[in-house]
């Protein structure tokens, strides 16, 4: 089964990671990857760059960021092949033990089920 | 967090940590079931302590450090030679300095080496190929006996007695912890390649059962061979045969229909295919090749499923490409099966007459006398070159020949379309022999 980790920091946003912090995450990638695990994963740039956009009752509005509410901004995401929920949850744990604090919300993806024929 | 909760955090530690545990436990007692024991030993530990006391920091090197330390215990009460006890408390002292030094593992990567000695173990040619396959899905991918027997559809009794044996020849026939070299490594891999595909292909067709596709297993042998192409990145065929997996997987979510029925390839809604796996099988393809790997047969066929993935719709499949690629495949690993997928891609690419001569070739030889997709393919030849009734009779023969009800029905509607219509009023049927 799949499932989405997406990230949200705690931290303000635009304080680069140190080189210590980013030599990690490239260990904890290479081990997820070569784990088998890890289908893809991206960074976001600041919200500043990113924008919000809602339809309500037919009307669209756009909100472009920064969002500056702590824990909101999303900060990256992970897709992840896991046998179980609790393995996608242990690695996020790995992730954010690196990231430092912040949130993972994790989402089981729909998949092709074990089907008859 | 409850117990519950902490136990399964614990056993999704184990899947994670196991291989690498009973790996390098392997190479300090130099027996796979006893380093399986001592593992399982660490993890019932775990059981017991981690309830109350959380989760470690480090739970591998919590659960390493606990069962060498049942290890040693072991050694002792066995009386074991001095030496190898030694030896041990070396070891178990040195297993934190370990731990730091894998911050520069990949140069000198030791828990990398025990894993793959493991892979080559567990599909060691000593043991039968069913053995094999439980004994990579249980030490390497880390699934109980009992889920091992649930997606192949054995008791689970069966499962255990499987494993316990294969342990018991590897010990018997002393089975050294190393990967092989030379000439050797390049049989030894093959059967590996073979292990892990077999496992592939059991998810994706399931040969026995109700369901036809298990995905779960596609899942778990797709994660076998991305932990073998970690460890093994230079071989090529290593990543010919995780494009290959990787592309066939994403077709798992068209594969089906509504009520659990097969759809064919050209048959299937390409917006269901999965892109970020596709994404994933091209690259490890374009690795396959750049190491020099574009005549291993599993790459040969990693391109050829890469043509499938890469034509935006059926009628823009190469097929002069795929018919090539077949010919390639051929001469690697000749088998007739491969011959008659080369007449359909011969078929599509230069038209039925040319591929009519070699599918008769293949009839000639009556090596698949008793395969339905072989009067199958004839008898679409035949339709499409207007010779109704023998196109009719073939199609009749392939559907008394095939064992699925599905397809037998679909043969006979087939059979029966060909009696009715002239051939100009249907569309191509593709044949379900290229997947």
């Amino acid at each position: 089964m799949r499932f989405l980790s997406l990230y949200r920091h705690a931290r303000p946003e635009g304080v680069p990671p140190s080189e210590r912090e980013m030599a990690e995450m490239g260990r904890l990638i290479d081990e997820m990857t070569r784990a088998g695990v890890l289908l893809a994963t991206e960074g976001c740039m600041p919200s500043a760059q990113g924008a919000r956009v809602r339809l309500a009752q037919g009307t669209f509005a756009v909100t472009a960021g920064p969002f500056a509410e702590a824990g909101e901004a999303i900060g990256g995401f992970a897709l992840i092949q896991a046998r179980s929920r609790e393995e996608a949850i242990e690695w996020s744990k790995r992730f954010l033990k690196v990231i430092g604090d912040g949130e993972c919300e994790i989402r089981q993806l729909h998949d092709a089920p074990d089907c008859m024929g | 967090m409850t117990a519950t909760d902490t136990h399964r955090a614990i056993d999704a530690v184990w899947r994670i940590e196991a291989p690498r545990l009973i790996a390098g436990l392997t190479r300090m007692v130099h027996d796979v079931g006893l380093a399986e024991e001592l593992a399982q030993d660490a993890l019932v530990a775990a059981l017991e302590r981690w309830p109350e006391s959380g989760v470690p920091d480090n739970p591998g090197a919590w659960l390493m450090a606990t069962a060498k330390h049942r290890a040693i215990d072991l050694l002792r009460r066995d009386k074991l030679l001095d030496r190898k006890h030694e030896e041990l408390a070396r070891e178990l002292a040195d297993a934190q300095d370990e731990r730091m030094a894998q911050s520069d593992a990949h140069l000198d990567d030791p828990v990398g080496d025990d894993l793959l000695r493991l892979v080559f173990i567990a599909c060691h040619p000593v043991l039968s190929l069913e053995a094999r396959v439980a004994l990579t899905l249980r030490l390497l991918g880390g699934l109980t006996t009992d889920e091992i027997a649930r997606a192949f559809l054995v008791p689970e009794p069966t499962v255990a007695q499987r494993i316990v044996r294969a342990k018991r020849t590897l010990a018997e026939a002393q089975v050294p912890f190393e990967v092989p070299r030379g000439a050797a490594l390049v049989e030894r891999l093959a059967g590996v390649l073979g292990v892990i595909y077999l496992i592939f292909n059991e998810g994706y067709t399931a040969t026995a059962g109700e369901d036809w596709m298990r995905p779960s297993l596609c899942e778990d042998a797709l994660r076998l061979g991305r932990v073998l192409a970690g460890l093994m990145p230079k071989e090529p065929e290593v990543h010919g045969l995780v494009a290959l997996m990787e592309i066939q997987a994403s077709r798992l979510p068209a594969r089906a229909g509504p009520n659990g029925e097969p759809v064919l390839l050209l048959e299937q809604d390409r917006a269901r295919w999965d892109r970020v796996l596709i994404g994933r099988g091209l690259a490890a393809l374009e690795r396959a090749e750049k190491l020099g790997g574009v005549r291993g047969p599993y790459a040969l066929q990693a391109a050829i499923a890469a043509c499938h993935a890469r034509a935006p719709d059926a009628a823009a499949t190469d097929w002069a490409r795929i018919a090539a690629l077949y010919a390639a495949l051929a001469e690697v690993a000749p088998s007739p099966v491969v011959e008659l997928n080369r007449a359909v891609a011969v078929g599509m690419a230069e038209g039925p007459r040319a591929a009519l001569a070699l599918v008769d070739a293949l009839v000639e030889a009556g090596s698949l006398r008793d395969y339905h997709l072989l009067p199958s393919v004839r008898g679409d030849l035949l339709r499409k070159l207007g010779r109704l009734d023998e196109a009719r009779m073939e199609l009749e023969r392939a559907a008394s020949l095939a064992r699925n009800a599905r397809e037998r029905a679909l043969l006979l509607a087939r059979a029966a379309a060909c009696a009715a219509a002239p051939p100009t009023e249907r569309t191509d049927r593709p044949s379900r022999s290229t997947r």
